[in-house]
């Protein structure tokens, strides 16, 4: 993996490419897709933190429930406590981060499948606590009414928040600030250490890697963003439930972050993206509502069973074959002479 | 107060039986070809759609709906160990994502066959035993009957028959099994029909007591995974243990708090295996 990315020309017009259809999707969509662009974009966050966690080599399934204990913990500080929202969603992935370091002690005892089975039961002890206890939680409804984000007075103009486009821009800055964040940690000294941790355990920690604390890190790490997430979540729809945050969406989850693939950063984004389009757009344009689910699983056989790497193999094979085209050399091939 | 002992007695023996055949199912395919088998709830919504079909609509006789509820789920995990298993057989997690989309398709097929309501189903049998002033009816009476009858067939099957050991010897140890002239690929199409047809017949046997809908393996497949954690994982004897520790603890703790409190105290008692022996109770230690 490279350290620096030199971005030509080419590469260079396609992120200008893209941060025009970023910036102009709201306004050539439906306003249901508007509603959708806002939560993909939000679940693009979900993933890609959701990434950083499994670059250890531990899959959590409690990644959902650290998403909700962001949104829980944002919408009880703007509605009991008051907080204004900005800071209350910065004290919701805060607090999810807490309780992801909190949960680590127990959890970063066990490895592999046991990790994901321990995972699965902390998340979801916490989960049944927010449908047990009405009192500050609200019980099986949840939390409502909880307050939008407040509208900025820019003396020109005044940009209201209740208008998913306009939310949608807001997302779209904390995701790709987060992105950045995420994207700087993995390449830091930090993240070739979880790297270093998943592939040889062992061997790190008989140079002196504190594998606990760096799985804790991760852990605390992704929690945090999906905790942000989350928060970015309970001021859109106004309400927070304990389903929302239940073993379904974390599958969702697993499944986007699989097919879309996990060795490169955007592998998962891809996977959610693709995914979605799929689910939302050309399933339901084909009509036929009831029949949505049982082709989202055909896609999802086919793509495990031809595409084990991930949407992103397609990715990396396509630059190899533009390399090749320009008469490079792939990094990683074998040169015959 | 004894009479409502026994009575809770009974309901935990009830669900303790129907919970083990599913467990002992999930234990038996995660053993023999190291996947997680998430559609194993959905296995178990088709037997008891079996019934649905076979004896509610079509008028069989209960038993042969059974069995034919039994071999319809069987056919289903040859199907999936032929198309997913086998070709993600290096790939765990694949193997896993592979059968949540079966679960899904599984899922959208009884929406689309039965619908998303509840289906009733009339009674099998009106009688039931009475002990004191504590009872049974004899629906449950025979999920019992048949479970025991089920897990002392498998037991015989696993120590006595050849399939058994070659059963055993791949569940221990994948190559060195297959160096003794075992195939792999045989004995994983045993393991699926087993493992699917028990959680069929686990379906078909409670279909009159929880009236089927498309969803109901949801909540089945989170217990059967605390139970095959608490037992050890690949351990059967350690599954039907796990089984009726779960389902006593559950329906204890159910009759005295609620119904949440008692999945709660179930994920603890996992938890607390997994910190403090994650190899489960029954577990030998973990393959490397």
């Amino acid at each position: 993996m490279p350290d620096k990315t030199n971005i030509d020309a080419a590469g260079m017009i396609g992120i200008l490419i893209l941060a025009a259809a970023l910036i102009v999707a709201p306004h050539v969509v439906s306003f249901s897709q508007q509603e959708l662009l806002v939560l993909l974009t939000i679940n693009v966050l979900v993933v890609t933190s959701y990434r950083l966690q499994t670059l250890t080599g531990e899959w959590s399934l409690a990644h959902v429930v650290m998403m909700g204990s962001g949104a829980y913990a944002s919408a009880l500080c703007s509605k009991s406590f008051g907080f204004p929202v900005p800071l209350a969603m910065i004290t919701g992935a805060i607090v999810a981060g807490l309780i992801a370091a909190l949960m680590s002690f127990p959890l970063f005892r066990m490895k592999g499948f046991y990790f994901l089975i321990g995972s699965f039961a902390a998340g979801e002890i916490l989960r049944l606590i927010w449908k047990r206890f009405t009192n500050p939680f609200g019980g099986p409804k949840g939390i409502q009414r909880i307050p939008g984000f407040p509208e900025i007075d820019l003396g020109f103009m005044r940009i209201d928040f209740y208008d998913p486009a306009n939310y949608y821009y807001l997302v779209l800055l904390v995701v790709l600030a987060s992105l950045w964040v995420l994207y700087r940690i993995e390449k830091s000294r930090i993240g070739l250490t979880f790297h270093a941790i998943h592939w040889q355990d062992k061997l790190s920690e008989s140079v002196g890697v504190d594998a606990f604390r760096y799985r804790m890190l991760a852990f605390v790490i992704a929690a945090f963003f999906a905790g942000l997430a989350g928060a970015l979540y309970a001021h859109y729809l106004s309400t927070v439930n304990p389903n929302q945050f239940d073993v379904n969406t974390m599958v969702y989850v697993l499944i986007w972050t699989i097919v879309g693939g996990t060795s490169r950063w955007y592998g998962p984004i891809l996977g959610v993206v693709a995914l979605t389009i799929i689910d939302e757009v050309i399933l339901r344009a084909i009509g036929a509502d009831q029949v949505r689910p049982l082709l989202y699983g055909v896609v999802l056989i086919l793509a495990i069973l031809f595409l084990p790497n991930g949407l992103e193999s397609l990715v990396m094979r396509a630059s190899d074959a533009l390399r090749r085209y320009r008469g490079e050399v792939p990094p990683g091939a074998i040169v015959r002479e | 107060m004894p009479d409502f002992l026994l009575q809770t007695v009974f309901n935990a023996s009830y669900a303790a039986s129907y919970m083990a055949l599913i467990a002992v199912g999930l234990v038996l395919i995660f053993g023999v070809m190291g996947v997680i088998n998430f559609a194993h709830g959905e296995l178990y919504m088709a037997g008891a759609y079996a019934i649905v079909f076979f004896y509610a609509w079509q008028g069989l006789p209960f038993v042969m709906a059974v069995g034919l509820g039994l071999l319809f789920a069987g056919c289903l995990g040859i199907l999936m160990e032929l198309a997913l298993f086998r070709p993600l057989r290096t790939n765990p997690l694949g193997g896993l994502i592979a059968s949540i989309g079966f679960l899904l398709i599984l899922q959208t097929l009884a929406v689309l066959g039965f619908g998303l309501r509840n289906q009733n189903i009339p009674p099998v049998s009106q009688g039931r035993l009475t002990v004191g002033g504590a009872f049974l009816t004899y629906e449950r009476l025979y999920v019992i009957i048949a479970t025991v009858v089920l897990l002392a067939a498998l037991w015989l099957f696993l120590r006595r028959s050849r399939f058994g050991w070659a059963l055993r010897a791949c569940a221990q140890d994948r190559e060195a099994a297959a160096l003794q002239g075992i195939s792999i690929n045989q004995t994983a199409r045993y393991a699926m029909f087993i493992g699917a047809a028990l959680a069929g017949v686990a379906g078909a046997m409670t279909a009159p007591l929880v009236a089927p809908s498309p969803f109901m393996g949801h909540g089945v497949i989170v217990t059967a995974f605390i139970i095959i954690i608490v037992g050890g994982i690949g351990s059967l004897e350690g599954a039907v243990v796990a089984a009726v520790l779960y389902a006593f603890v559950h329906t204890f703790v159910t009759t005295f708090f609620d119904g949440v409190i008692a999945n709660i105290v179930g994920l603890l008692l996992m938890l607390a295996v997994l910190v403090v022996k994650p190899q489960g109770l029954f577990g030998v230690r973990e393959r490397a």
